[in-house]
């Protein structure tokens, strides 16, 4: 019988992988969220949806084209075992734990390749926990996937690539964007400019797109406030970069600060993390080829959030990995390898340019809400570590933040941050929320063995 | 309450901004017939003619979802059967009955 791969994740770095295997004879098991595959960068509409991948994706239409077809026909000759709508929600003695529409079951291998990718880097604004505030990513979700705008009038606030793109994307099909608020400053953005060099086509796509934007778009913004009403938004207060205060009426706000690898499963698994001072967060220990422990991997922005070219690379190398692991010819990955090396230079440099806002966070008032899913405010984390100590794991177990619904992928950056400041240390030193199984959210009863 | 409804149903969250020429469907919001379109998720199909989703479990703020990506979890709904629906990830369907508060029976 041949080895048992599977593969969590279908969007680039998924996918490239699933390829990669299959073109070795083997048929890998894909479990992803998605009901068909692309990943949240080249997610699909549902049936019924018109728009072409040209509207979609622009100037990447080409590449997603490419990837859905050459999963879909994996898919259609029977060489994968593809489960869509499926979330692993944990894994434990060579099973993964897979929550489906039909319900639940555990499929077992005997290697894995996670490409879990990334998900919306937070910071918490006071007032954030309203009706109407989204992550940029849902912004993009909302228009690609349903085809609207989640507000009559957005404003759009944090840093990074996907600021401008999303505030572009929104205007071009129609949405009404008040403001674009950009938390890093010229001379930030300046900073990582040679990193920029070594892609300058996507530099210069950037430059263009943020040139559209006009006055709408503000750097070196200082978000002070979302105000609210009973129905949700009503306005964002925020310092301009010479310090004075302005105030844009709304009834939505997109927030994010760049990216955050989904690393949950690969902590379940077993990875060792390191903390990465340029894109200011924990990310997994791996190879080059994305070997990350006893017969796993990693690839993709799961890992290091390079964007979907450097994903598809990254997917391939890792599959490539895997094979040689096997005993198994594998395809010649140097080019693939090449490009994941500009890909993390381009990528550092733009880590650089838009920074996570450490001092915004290091202050943020007591009353502001930290974890959105449980309630918990930056007073309460403080008083925390007063009596806690500055350990991350120890201030969740404590004071209960990151214990919510999102598992802590949305405030655990940012209360590590918070309890380092108090507590006067680095952020690296207070460690990081570990992650818990389910990774999801699980049904009570879905796993007792019925009979 | 049910006028109150009808003047909010048309100050939705949602602007919809292009692919308007799918089927409509049917479903009912805490009683209520509403209509939505074929292929909109439950989030899409509520906003289209609220402003939010439910009220909130830890504070006073309402919640309309967050993150859309199945990752936050503040997007769910109560149904008067059944299990509670995760909403940005579940298509709307024909005679979805839905709740934006908690049912009588909910603990
Ligand atoms: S909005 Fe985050 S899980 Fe639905």
């Amino acid at each position: 019988m041949s080895a048992r791969v599977a593969i969590v994740g279908a969007g680039p770095a998924g996918a490239r992988a699933a390829e990669t295997l299959v073109a070795a004879r083997l048929a890998p098991i894909v479990i992803d969220e998605g009901a068909a595959a692309g990943g949240q960068i080249y997610r699909r509409p549902p049936a019924g949806f018109a728009r072409t991948p040209e509207v979609l994706y622009g100037s990447e239409a080409a590449k997603a084209r490419a990837l859905h077809a050459a999963f879909d026909r994996m898919v259609a000759e029977g060489r994968v075992a593809h489960h869509p709508r499926s979330s692993v929600v944990a894994l434990a003695g060579g099973e993964l734990y897979v929550l489906g529409e039909a319900g639940q079951a555990r499929i077992g291998y005997d290697r894995l390749i996670l490409a879990t990718g990334a998900t919306d880097r937070l910071a918490p604004v006071p007032g954030w926990q309203n009706a109407g505030v989204y992550s940029l990513g849902a912004m993009q979700i909302a228009l690609k996937a349903q085809g609207v705008a989640l507000g009559r009038r957005i404003v759009i606030a944090g840093t990074g690539p996907l600021l401008t793109l999303v505030a572009a994307q929104l205007r071009a099909a129609g949405a009404s964007v008040a403001a674009v608020l950009d938390t890093a400053s010229m001379r930030e953005q300046l900073s990582g400019f040679s990193g920029l060099a070594a892609r300058p086509l996507v530099a210069a796509r950037g430059l263009a797109m943020r040139a559209g934007l006009g006055r709408l778009y503000h750097a070196g913004v200082r978000v002070e406030e979302i105000e609210a009403g009973a129905d949700g938004v009503a306005a964002v207060r925020w310092r301009d970069g010479r310090g004075h205060e302005r105030r844009t009426p709304c009834d939505a706000v997109g927030l994010g600060w760049h990216l955050q690898a989904e690393t949950h499963l690969a902590d379940l698994a077993g990875c060792r993390f390191d903390y990465d001072e340029t894109w200011a967060q924990w990310l997994p220990r791996a190879d080059r080829r994305g070997r990350a422990g006893e017969g796993l991997y990693l690839a993709g922005d799961g890992l290091r959030i390079l964007g979907a070219d450097a994903a598809e690379a990254a997917g391939r190398v890792a599959a490539a990995a895997c094979l040689a692991d096997l005993g198994l010819p594998a395809p010649d990955t140097a080019a693939d390898l090449r490009l994941l090396a500009r890909s993390e230079r381009f990528a550092r440099g733009i880590a650089a340019a838009f920074p996570w806002p450490a001092e915004m966070v290091r202050t943020l008032p007591d009353a502001t809400v930290v974890c959105r899913c449980e309630g918990i405010t930056a007073g309460v984390l403080r008083a925390t570590t007063d009596y806690g100590g500055p350990d991350a794991n120890r201030v969740k177990a404590l004071g209960r933040p990151g214990m919510g619904g999102c598992q802590g992928r949305y405030c655990r950056l940012a209360s590590a941050e918070m309890i380092a400041a108090h507590a006067g240390c680095a952020p690296q030193s207070v460690g990081r929320f570990r992650a818990q199984p389910p990774v999801r959210p699980v049904p009570v009863g879905a796993w007792v063995e019925k009979g | 309450m049910n006028s109150t409804r009808q003047e909010e149903g048309a100050r939705g969250r949602v602007v919809r901004l292009t692919e308007q020429a799918r089927a409509p469907v049917r479903f009912f919001l805490d009683g209520r017939a509403c209509t939505a379109l074929a292929g909109d998720t439950v989030l899409t199909a509520i906003l289209a003619s609220m402003g939010a989703l439910r009220g909130s479990d830890c504070g006073p703020e309402k919640r309309a979802g967050f993150c859309l990506m199945g990752a936050c979890q503040d997007c769910w709904v109560w149904q008067e059967e059944g299990p509670r629906l995760r909403t940005c990830s579940t298509p709307i369907a024909e005679g979805m009955r839905l709740l934006s508060e908690a049912p009588g029976d909910w603990p």
